[in-house]
């Protein structure tokens, strides 16, 4: 068990490895210098110089990896070629947006999905799981900056044309100052963001459903005489349920580490906007530390899935 | 052996069997949504071929600005009339003929990159799959790793560097895109592996590459159909997603993605519509089309499948009343 | 009064082909307390009768009548037959591990029973689990009540699936094929108990099984079906004394369990019909030995005998005691004299050794064969005979040359195989051939039955282009297939074909030896027969040399000459075939032995007369 533990840490720590020298040899090799970037046009060739030696940039290539991952273990990123903040810093005050987001966002897809995707594979064939269907093909099928954009059209902007404001066009408000403020400002973010992913989940659970539904242990479960909700339930979704705690692990930590088109579209101050600025402003560190954080949460929430796997299956333990 | 040499038929007539693709080609043609879906992605591509038509007949390169007649006096762009069909964008260009160009694009991305990520994913995956040990330990992790990278950002931060461009864009898409059919294919060939019909060519003495290629493969192609063709509509919104974010096709080249963008950026939308209602439109319906189509293929070649289970229904319910 | 009386129960199931006419217009009663037995090959509509009856097929349509407990089941709202199920009438299955759910323990499940079925406290429900896995046979069962299905043997599960179907005491247990998944020994075990579980709490007891030998030991009225239609009906004694049908007496005959050394078996011809298809005669006359004219042109009368058998069939005065031709007794095995003949295969002292455990973490080793001498002679059939996990299949994979052993020697035609280089190990591959058991995973799906048969000469380069069309052509009319089928995929052939297919492929090379793994077991008993002939019929005339591995020693007495004995990696016992039924040594021998259930001999001397109403009931 421990050591199953100790695996799955090991292979984290190889992909975080691997990620963070990706990113740094991908900025090394990169044309570009950074110094000017900093400086700016008018910096003299003395200033170039300077900067790059308090950057470390004209040391050797290996030498700035060592000590580039040294500090990165520590929990320094580096500072912002654009303000000269922490990296860390600057990060971290964009995590309550985007966890704000995320956190809604999933409780929203999860009651929509699973619930379509249950009925979807109830009666498969009916007209609800036609709908279902339809419901699960349509959510997938749209790109979720193209949904972002006509929702904001249908309920910001036509109803602000007709002189009342149903949605605001974004932005975030922090939960602590008015948590209906907050809530109200990110209704339509969590929306469109569960929209699309319900779809998925719900084809996952019909899917899942549906095989595990033909299992013995089911038709045993009604020889019983189980009632037919408690079949679904107990029976049903226990066995179902270990494909989507995976998929929910993956996508939680895929949309920690910047849900890029949502807050792009509804101009949320989150991890994902950052990383768009920073690639647009080529301030690198903040791409790296991103990147990496990014990893970090999709390595995090690996070993919690594998933990849960062996809560879930017995023949595992 | 006297009644070995009877003929093994019982009493039956002869049940004429139909081969496979004729049979799925039959469930497809009963498939009244994989038709409309069918027809929607021979129209896009019809769209994409005939794009320089369009542009003759409106007498609108899909770069050229018109910049008088496109744009009103306040630099709005104009609504759809008789010059400009489905209207002009923020710099006075046709819609209408960057909609056609832009499709070119989009199909371009989408089936190459789910091309060539289905046969990375089948060659890993048999070789996966087949070999085990620590060849499949390794080529695992590899997936594993693949998967546990965030993708959208790996891709930013990529563009950021190597600048935006197609073949950039068509290779970060199959680089993210391989690993989790790879990992499908995988698990198949480990089954099949299993099967004692592999065991019967290899105890006649067949070797890997016979057994991969003549025993296995055969069995792969549902699920390589499938796939890619589910794929194609994922790797269309990928792109459209880069572009949008101005990662991806660089402009003035029109993309879906991209005309998006322009829309969105100043929130010029909000006052031209058909900016985004005729990209976005055409976005939908495109990977719309591909997954239906995707999905009805998955069940005409999977007789096993739900559906037909409802098909059935239909038909009794009909034959009761 | 009967507990249960069905009449002219239809069940129709929609598919995509069309729809099943699964189970037509069967009617029976059952008295209460007895063991009631349903008897048929697959595809016969036995278990589709019950799981119909009890509202378990959603998707059927079912027609007649269900009287249970003075209701009818049919019609009945699915919320009153839910209540039915569970507390009235219990039900046990064939695999009991994919029966059990495997993410909660046993006990749960079982309590899960009695609280939807009535109100009670959690240490109550516990206790009453407990005392019922006692009952069953689960020893310790208090602390034994929180483990999950995965922790127990095969027989164990099933002790419990029965616990759970009993701890309501239904009056009505439907128990279908409920040893089938099971082993020899263990499969006596659970008969044993249900039967001493029944007589406890006066259960009634309905018994799928294809098995008739199951059958006649211990039900007390059997019904045999066939294509969805109740053949023949009765008490078990007079109907497996002289069965009235012509189909129970074929099945009898097609026995390897009934059989007189050296005779080839009886088996019937042909193969099941197709269920989708309605037609206005007998289903059986296709393959019916006493086939008459009127058989195929009208529905059979129900012929009703004075000693309560019934049977669906023409003929008036039953099926005949024996068969019209008996098949002159075929010279016994070519080679009896096997000592003297050359040696195919010598293994000496041959071990193999698994190491589990993945790279980083501890090892750990599972020896599975654990010391194998063994030698098979040239023109002889050699019998390895064990229970699952005896290492009997990997023991044929060892001699295939599929898996290195890790110890001892394997020699082949005098070559020692671990010494042989690339090459010669290649042109080695031709002299061991496989039968597989299973008839669809053995047969490439995707390829047609000509390139599968001709895979042999293609992987060896022996004949190519038409020639090897010819061959390939000769093999198919060897193994009693129609050469015009050259073209067709193996889907389109039955179970039995499709054995004849693999049978083909491993003679195309013309082998030293043929190792015939269980290839029978996944068949019906009539197909079991027509399969088992051919490969004796071959062997006759071809000078064959089999390594024949089964778990039935029946079917291991009718085909080999010599018997091995395997238990836990090791062979216990080696005799000749009639020396070994004869006098079994080794105490595992005669367990499975004793184990074994045989139908009864058809005596046939009690002459039944009909009584001349043709649509009465008694």
């Amino acid at each position: 068990m421990t050591r199953f533990i100790l695996q799955r840490l090991a292979f984290g720590a190889v992909v975080l490895l691997v990620l963070s020298s990706f990113v740094f040899f991908l900025f090394f090799v990169a044309p570009g210098d950074p110094a000017r970037m900093i400086a700016g046009d008018k910096a003299t060739d003395a200033q170039l110089q300077q900067i790059r030696s308090n950057l470390g940039v004209d040391r050797p290539m290996i030498e700035q990896y060592a000590t580039f991952i040294t500090r990165a273990v520590q929990g320094d990123l580096g500072y912002s070629y654009r303000n000269r903040q922490p990296v860390a810093e600057i990060i971290l005050r964009r995590i309550p947006a985007t966890l704000s987001l995320v956190i809604g966002a999933v409780v929203l897809w999860l009651a929509i999905g699973i619930p379509i995707g249950l009925m979807s594979a109830r009666h498969p064939g009916s007209l609800r799981d036609r709908l279902g269907q339809a419901f699960i093909l349509v959510g997938l099928s749209f790109p979720t900056f193209v949904l972002g954009m006509m929702s904001l059209y249908l309920l910001y902007f036509l109803p602000k044309q007709a002189g009342f404001t149903l949605f605001p066009a974004g932005g975030y408000k922090p939960f602590s100052r008015d948590p209906l403020l907050w809530a109200w400002h990110l209704a339509l973010p969590w929306t469109t963001l569960a929209l699309t992913m319900a779809a998925f989940y719900a084809r996952l659970t019909r899917g899942q459903m549906l095989e595990v539904m033909g299992e013995d242990y089911i038709r045993t479960a009604r020889a019983k005489g189980l009632s037919e909700r408690r079949v679904i339930w107990k029976h049903g979704m226990r066995a179902a349920l270990t494909p989507l705690v995976t998929q929910l692990g993956a996508d939680i930590a895929l949309l920690l580490g910047g849900a890029i088109v949502i807050e792009q579209v509804y101009g949320l101050q989150g991890v994902g906007a950052l990383a768009v600025q920073a690639v647009n402003n080529q301030d690198r560190p903040i791409i790296i530390g991103v990147v990496l954080l990014g990893g970090l949460f999709i390595v995090a929430a690996n070993i919690v899935v594998d933990l849960f796997y062996v809560l879930l299956d017995p023949r595992i333990r | 052996m006297t009644e070995t040499a009877a003929p093994m038929d019982g009493g039956e007539g002869v049940v004429v069997q139909r081969g496979s693709l004729d049979l799925t080609m039959r469930r497809l043609a009963h498939d009244r949504a994989a038709l409309v879906a069918l027809a929607v992605i021979v129209l896009v591509v019809a769209m994409a071929i005939f794009a320089p038509v369009f542009a003759s007949l409106t007498d609108h390169s899909p770069i050229t600005q018109f910049r008088d007649t496109g744009l009103s006096p306040m630099g709005i762009p104009v609504g759809p009339n008789a010059e400009f069909w489905l209207g002009a964008d923020q710099l006075g260009r046709d819609v209408l003929v960057r909609l056609a160009y832009g499709a070119r694009v989009s199909l371009l991305v989408g089936v190459l990159a789910a091309c060539c990520a289905s046969a990375i994913a089948v060659i890993v995956g048999t070789t996966a799959g087949f070999f085990g040990g620590w060849v499949d330990l390794a080529l695992s992790r590899l997936i594993d790793l693949v998967m546990s990278v965030p993708f959208l950002l790996c891709a930013l931060a990529l563009v950021s560097v190597m600048g935006p461009s197609l073949m950039l864009s068509v290779s970060v898409i199959v680089f993210f895109s391989w690993a989790a059919m790879a990992r499908v294919i995988r698990g198949q060939v480990i089954s099949l592996s299993r099967q004692e019909f592999v065991q019967a060519s290899r105890s006649l003495g067949a070797g890997p590459l016979s057994i991969m290629v003549v025993d296995i493969l055969p069995n792969l192609t549902v699920p390589i159909i499938v796939y890619t063709t589910m794929m194609i509509p994922s790797a269309i919104v990928f792109e459209a997603t880069l572009s949008f974010l101005g990662m991806g096709i660089v402009p003035p080249t029109p993309s879906w993605g991209g005309m998006l963008a322009d829309a969105s950026s100043n929130s010029l939308y909000l006052v031209a519509w058909w900016m985004v209602f005729f990209p976005g439109t055409a976005l939908l319906m495109t990977t719309l089309a591909f997954n239906i189509f995707g999905d009805s293929l998955r069940d005409a070649l999977d007789p096993k499948s739900i559906r037909t289970a409802r098909r059935l229904k239909r038909d009794r319910k009909g034959a009761a009343s | 009064m009967s507990l249960l009386q069905v009449d002219g129960l239809t069940v129709e199931i929609p598919t995509e082909d069309g729809t099943v006419h699964a189970v037509r217009n069967v009617s029976f009663a059952i008295r209460p307390g007895a063991l009631f037995g349903i008897a048929g090959e697959s595809g016969s509509g036995k278990s589709v009768l019950t799981q119909a009856i009890l509202g378990l097929l959603p998707t059927a349509e079912i027609s007649g009548s269900v009287r249970f407990g003075g209701r009818n089941l049919i019609g009945l709202p699915q919320d009153e037959l839910r209540r039915l199920r569970g507390k009235d009438i219990g039900m046990i299955f064939q695999d009991p591990l994919s029966s059990l759910h495997p993410f909660y323990s046993i006990g749960a499940q079982i309590a899960e029973v009695l609280h939807t079925h009535e109100t009670i406290s959690r240490d109550e429900a516990r206790a009453r689990v407990v005392e019922m896995l006692g009952k069953v046979g689960i020893p310790d069962a208090a602390s034994r009540y929180d483990d999950y299905p995965h922790q127990f043997s095969g027989g164990m599960r099933q002790r419990v699936m029965i616990a759970m179907a009993l701890i309501m005491q239904p009056t009505l247990l439907i128990a279908d094929e409920p040893t089938t998944a099971l082993d020899v020994t263990v499969q006596a075990q659970i008969v044993a108990l249900i039967d001493e579980m029944r007589r406890e709490f006066g259960t009634t007891v309905i018994l799928i099984t294809h098995d008739l030998g199951l059958l006649a030991s211990v039900a007390d009225d059997v019904m045999v079906m066939y294509a969805g239609h109740r053949m023949e009906y009765g008490p078990a004694a007079n109907l497996f004394r002289a069965p009235a049908h012509p189909y129970t007496a074929g099945l009898l005959r097609s026995s390897p369990a009934n059989y007189s050394p050296g005779a080839d078996l009886q088996p019937i011809t042909g193969r099941p019909p197709s269920l989708l298809d309605l037609r206005n005669a007998c289903v059986f006359a296709p393959r019916c030995a006493e086939v008459r004219p009127e058989c195929a042109a009208a529905a059979p009368p129900l012929r009703v005998f004075d000693d309560k058998t019934q049977a669906l069939c023409w003929l008036p005065d039953g099926a005949r005691r024996q068969p019209a031709a008996t098949t002159p007794a075929p010279p016994v095995h070519a080679a009896t004299d096997t000592a003297t003949a050359a040696p195919v295969v010598e293994a000496r002292d041959v071990r193999l050794t698994y190491t589990i455990g993945s790279f980083l973490g501890h090892k750990r080793q599972h020896e599975v064969l654990k010391g194998i001498d063994l030698t098979v002679h040239r023109g002889e059939t050699l019998g390895l005979v064990g229970e699952s996990g005896c290492g009997k299949s990997t023991f044929a994979r060892v001699i295939a040359g599929l898996a290195p052993a890790t110890g001892g020697t394997v020699s082949l035609l005098g070559r020692d195989l671990a010494a042989l280089d690339r090459a010669e190990w290649r042109q080695m591959r031709r002299e061991v051939q496989l039968v597989f058991q299973d008839p669809f995973g053995s047969l490439n799906p995707r390829r047609r039955v000509g390139s599968i048969i001709g895979d042999p000469f293609r992987l060896h380069g022996v004949a190519a282009g038409d020639a090897r069309k010819e061959k390939v052509r000769q093999l198919m009319e060897l193994v009693g297939l129609n050469p015009e089928h050259y073209n067709r995929f193996p889907s389109e052939f039955s179970g039995g074909q499709r054995q004849r297919i693999g049978i083909a492929r491993a003679l195309a090379l013309n082998p030293a030896l043929i190792i015939c793994d269980e290839p029978v077991s996944a068949l019906d008993v009539s197909i079991q027969a027509q399969v088992l002939n051919l490969l004796r019929g071959l062997q006759r005339d071809l000078g064959l040399t089999y390594l024949f591995i089964s778990h039935d020693l029946s079917v291991v007495r009718h085909v080999c000459n010599r018997i091995a004995v395997m238990q836990g990696g090791k062979i216990v016992e080696l005799a000749d075939s009639e020396t070994l039924f004869a006098n079994p040594q080794h105490p595992y021998t005669r367990t499975l032995l004793a184990a074994g259930k045989t139908p009864p001999q058809m005596t046939g001397e009690r002459v039944r007369n009909l009584i001349p109403i043709a649509e009465g009931r008694p």
